[in-house]
């Protein structure tokens, strides 16, 4: 429900906000990969370390249940607690897991740091696209309850798979960001390395 | 003092969770403030965000209300409920506005839809602010604002173009200029401070006078690694900075 007030009744409101996590993560990655090079000495204290059997071991066992977990938070989250930013969080902390477990270059392997940010502006465009559709269907922008005239039920059930739909790309957007975030700080921009 | 229905009662013990906010929201607010380490002050921020964040669904709270979501026969996706128990017809799945007499079983989300938004906007300013502060780590090789005020008076001084622009170092920067800075000191310290041009020339020297000393032996390793110019000016600027402290 509180989801439900998120995405419908301040709808607008959240996609600017997640236009705003959006600029964030670009942001942090355009400082620290820009500007002039390390003055400082490199690092003393880099860590030539083994990924532990243990831990690789049961981050492996727990990983595909985080993002299942995230998956159906992301997915439940207009009808119970939950939603597209908890699910989103989820299921970046499952690549940030990865980077913790190996190092972020394995992590940068699934998720590459380009992919991330595609699919972040995929999130944004999936929320405004919903809301542009909205308004060509004659109503207002993320006016959802015209889009029955798209979907096969009534406009109640159009707002309710709509507030999915957006719900959705909140998730996409708030997951990439969250791992890039990750990325760009704990490598100091360089991309390698990492913690 | 504390008995039921007394000022005190209502105000310690029944709000005692506001109170506890208001310490939190002081300690961030003085870390912002007082703390010399940026990434502390961001500790601070954060610790303040904190305390506004609970503060908002502490006035969200109702007593004996629930969460505000569906009933199961709300649910258009959960299994449709009967219409009633000798029927088997189910009835029609679909949203339903609730009745006057669930509203008030209900909490209000909207407080926490607000601080959703605060959380996620905090996500994202922190995430700005500590690429921000590597930044300027790489840049200056400090987080402490002290050291990187002198730093950037230091980086001021030999961009402006003024006569010493080759002494970035502040406080023992007045090489020549201390013996006369000192007779001003020693005559009236008024006349200092309208005297605009002495005025630029050592701002460090009145303005960070106890911090600088600290810094003073933190970068003296600094000193030491930089340039062979350095040493020699040192013994120019020694005595002069003696006869300023005593």
């Amino acid at each position: 429900m509180v989801t439900a007030v998120l995405a419908d009744y301040r709808g607008f409101d959240t996609m600017l906000e997640t236009v705003v996590v959006f600029i964030a993560g670009l942001a942090v990655f355009s400082i620290l990969k820009g500007g002039p090079k390390q003055r400082t000495r490199d690092r003393e204290f880099v860590v030539g370390f083994e990924p532990d059997l243990i831990v690789t071991n049961t981050v492996r066992l727990i990983v595909p249940v985080i993002q299942i977990f995230a998956l159906y938070v992301l997915a439940h989250g207009h009808v119970s607690p939950g939603g597209g930013f908890q699910g989103g969080v989820a299921m970046g902390a499952s690549f940030i897991l990865v980077a913790l477990a190996w190092n972020l270059k394995t992590a940068l392997h699934r998720f590459p740091i380009d992919r991330c940010f595609m699919v972040a502006a995929l999130g944004i465009v999936i929320y405004a696209g919903i809301g542009f559709l909205s308004m060509f269907l004659g109503g207002e922008f993320l006016d959802y309850a015209h889009l029955a005239t798209v979907l096969p039920v009534s406009q109640e059930m159009a707002r309710y798979h709509a507030m999915l739909g957006v719900e959705v790309g909140v998730g996409f957007t708030v997951t990439a960001i969250i791992f890039a975030l990750y990325a760009s700080l704990s490598s100091d921009g360089r991309m390698r390395d990492g913690l | 003092m504390l008995e039921e229905g007394s000022i005190f009662n209502a105000l310690l013990v029944e709000r005692l969770n506001y109170f506890i906010y208001v310490v939190l929201l002081l300690i961030g607010l003085w870390a912002m403030i007082a703390k010399n380490n940026l990434i502390k002050k961001l500790i601070g921020m954060s610790i303040f965000q904190t305390a506004i964040i609970l503060f908002y669904v502490s006035i969200g709270v109702k007593e004996g209300a629930t969460i505000p979501i569906y009933l199961p026969e709300h649910d258009p996706h959960g299994t449709p409920a009967l219409a009633d128990s000798n029927s088997t017809e189910p009835i029609l799945a679909k949203p339903q506005a609730l009745d006057a007499s669930l509203v008030p079983n209900y909490t209000n989300p909207l407080p926490h839809v607000l601080m959703l938004t605060a959380i996620v906007v905090g996500v994202a300013t922190l995430g700005l602010a500590l690429s921000i502060c590597l930044r300027i780590y790489r840049a200056y090789g400090t987080v402490e604002e002290d050291e990187l005020l002198i730093k950037l008076e230091g980086e001021d001084s030999r961009n402006s173009g003024l006569p010493r622009r080759r002494r970035p170092r502040r406080r023992s920067s007045p090489g020549k200029t201390a013996p006369s800075n000192q007779n001003k000191q020693g005559s009236s310290t008024e006349s200092n401070i309208s005297d605009k041009p002495k005025r630029r020339r050592n701002p460090n020297s009145r303005n960070f006078k106890s911090r600088s000393d600290k810094s003073q032996t933190r970068s003296s390793a600094k000193d030491r690694q930089s340039g062979s110019k350095k040493p020699a000016r040192r013994k120019r600027t020694n005595p002069p900075k003696e006869g300023n402290s005593q």
